[in-house]
């Protein structure tokens, strides 16, 4: 881990995106109180935190395999940190069923973790932290267990609930989608360094990069000879998929638009849209995406082996640096 | 792999003797403690309570036997205590000699007795401890920490530390934790070590010779009272009641873990 440098607004989705071993875990759980970081601070609303045990942090966890404790009922879980915290009696009982009820898990309190499903155990792990109102929420890859329409169902309702609490939450992941979907704001890390930081659609549109181009997204490079060729300048480019366009190898190209002639090496076929992989006459590969509006997956995958002339806009054209942001630095 | 019909018959008789080699003899002091016959001899003469009833009286014995009891739930208590607490320092923390005190503390059970009575022994009359009940207590200890330590451990090593950072995350300080969260963990498995400690204590005789100066723990007064020939039946019957404080512990530790095995995998 170096030079992490990090500030996440009040009630912020924030994510931290990012392949195992890159450091988003290690820095959640450093947020925790879980591990103690060598050099630097963590501020929590300003006041220094870093040298603190987790239960004396106002940030709650939902821990990725959930953690719920097996002796306990589904009640006394989600009571736990009320218990702790001494509660009376009454409000506990108040607040579990309150928190249940959130989590769509009302009349739940005497199951037992055994008894419940994976995405009821996400529920409850759910609840178990938020029952607290912490300042900030810690979420370690939590839909990870899920299976795909669970995931996806997950996603939306703890984005509901985020919003509906306004707590400020802190989301490790490794699923690109999956942070671009919910998040604010999110961080990519890549072997215990920060690559880029923004809102969703600033670090998909505008990767800053080469790491961030292929992690968050299809990679596609333009560089050497290629870059030379096609766009007329020294470097490193990127452009994303969908923003480019198939066209017929002597269609009339604008002003501001870029051309890079080619063939068609492989056509990948994923339902609502076609994956065209290009192989360029300057030397390159592009991923092309373009939606299946008229045609049929007959007519795309008779595509393969076609000369095709791929056209895009300037503006989407980006220019990335090579290697790591800190390294240059 | 398939055995011949002989080899078969063969295997089955030499198991069956061996069997009976170990059992037939402690089968024959149960039986003699109930033998009305004044010697140990083949067939038993009658039956009779008589022994037992000699037995409960014989104020050695008597003393022997509360004696054994007391330094064996004393040895089982301390161990209890020190073997719970190297295994949460071995299993949830990282420090310079971790694994090196795991050997430490198994080291014991498998020192041969007669040495650790000796350096014991010799130890504590250089520092000047007198030989006694207190004695014999430390010495039992040093073995019978290893049952409870590797109960503990084992138990600690299935079940994920994250349940830890869970009650840490929710605001419990350590000792908080371990009362709600590690203990009832582990509470089965410490009291099936505590049983199988008890039972070591119990019966332990070289390490007791070395440590015990003139206190007479219950296998001391049975091995000095066997040579007396009117003693006999009488050692018989504190055989019988060295064997059931032995086996009864054992037995119901091994319940208690194989059953846990199905309540851990039913957490």
């Amino acid at each position: 881990m170096a030079g992490i440098d990090l500030e996440v607004m009040d009630g912020e989705f924030f994510s931290m995106l990012g392949p195992s071993g890159s450091g988003k875990t290690t820095t959640l759980r450093m947020i925790a109180g879980f591990e103690l970081p060598t050099a630097g601070r963590i501020l929590l609303h300003g006041e220094d935190v870093s040298h603190r045990p987790p239960f004396e942090r106002d940030v709650n966890t939902v821990f990725q395999d959930y953690a719920l404790f097996p002796h306990m009922t589904v009640g006394q879980n989600v009571g736990y940190g009320l218990m702790i915290r001494k509660v009376p009696r009454q409000e506990l009982d108040l607040r579990v069923g309150e928190a249940l009820d959130m989590v769509r898990l009302s009349g739940y309190e005497q199951r037992k973790p055994s008894q419940l499903s994976g995405g009821q155990r996400q529920r409850v792990a759910l609840a178990r932290a938020l029952v607290n109102r912490p300042r900030v929420l810690l979420l370690d890859e939590p839909l990870g267990a899920l299976d795909l329409k669970l995931r996806e169902e997950m996603q939306i309702e703890l984005k509901a609930i985020q919003q509906e609490v306004g707590i400020t939450f802190i989301y490790v992941t490794h699923d690109q989608e999956e942070a671009l979907t919910m998040s604010d704001r999110l961080a990519v890390f890549n072997q215990g360094r920060l690559e880029q930081i923004g809102a969703p659609a600033d670090v998909y549109e505008r990767p800053i990069t080469r790491f961030v181009a292929g992690f968050v997204g299809i990679s596609n490079l333009l560089t050497g000879d290629a870059a030379r060729s096609i766009i007329g300048q020294e470097g490193t480019f990127t452009v994303r998929p969908e923003k480019i366009h198939l066209a017929a190898p002597d269609a009339p190209v604008g002003e501001d638009e870029i051309t890079a002639s080619g063939r068609i090496r492989e056509v990948v076929y994923v339902g609502p849209d076609t994956r065209y992989i290009v192989l360029l006459d300057a030397g390159s590969e592009l991923v092309v995406t373009q939606q299946n509006l008229a045609t049929s997956s007959t007519d795309v995958l008779a595509a393969r082996g076609n000369a095709v002339r791929l056209v895009w806009k300037r503006q989407h054209v980006l220019p990335i640096k090579d290697g790591s942001r800190t390294e240059e630095s | 792999m398939t055995i011949g019909r002989g080899t078969r018959l063969a295997l089955t008789v030499a198991a069956a003797a061996i069997l009976a080699f170990v059992y037939l003899p402690i089968a024959l002091i149960v039986v003699y403690a109930f033998n009305s016959g004044t010697t140990p001899s083949w067939p038993p003469v009658g039956f009779t309570l008589h022994w037992f009833e000699e037995a409960i009286r014989n104020t050695g014995l008597q003393q022997a036997f509360l004696t054994s009891m007391a330094a064996a739930l004393a040895a089982t208590i301390i161990a209890l205590v020190l073997g719970t607490l190297a295994s949460l320092a071995v299993s949830r923390y990282r420090f310079f000699g971790r694994d090196a005190i795991s050997l430490i503390v198994i080291f014991p059970i498998a020192l041969p007795g007669i040495v650790t009575g000796m350096a014991l022994s010799s130890t504590f009359s250089q520092v000047g401890i007198p030989l006694g009940f207190l004695t014999i207590i430390i010495g039992h200890a040093t073995f019978c920490i290893v049952l409870v330590y590797n109960n503990a451990i084992a138990r600690l090593r299935q079940t994920s530390a994250t349940f830890e950072e869970a009650s840490a995350d929710l605001g419990a300080d350590s000792w908080t934790t371990f009362r709600y969260i590690t203990f009832p963990n582990l509470r089965s498995a410490l009291l099936a070590g505590a049983l199988l400690a008890f039972a070591l204590s119990f019966d332990e005789v070289i390490v007791t010779i070395f440590t015990a100066g003139g206190v007479k723990t219950l296998p001391i007064w049975i091995f000095q009272s066997f040579r007396l020939a009117n003693q006999v039946p009488v050692v018989n019957v504190a055989g019988l009641f060295a064997i059931l404080l032995s086996v009864i512990p054992v037995y119901v530790a091994t319940r208690i873990t194989s059953s846990t095995g199905v309540a851990g995998s039913r957490v």
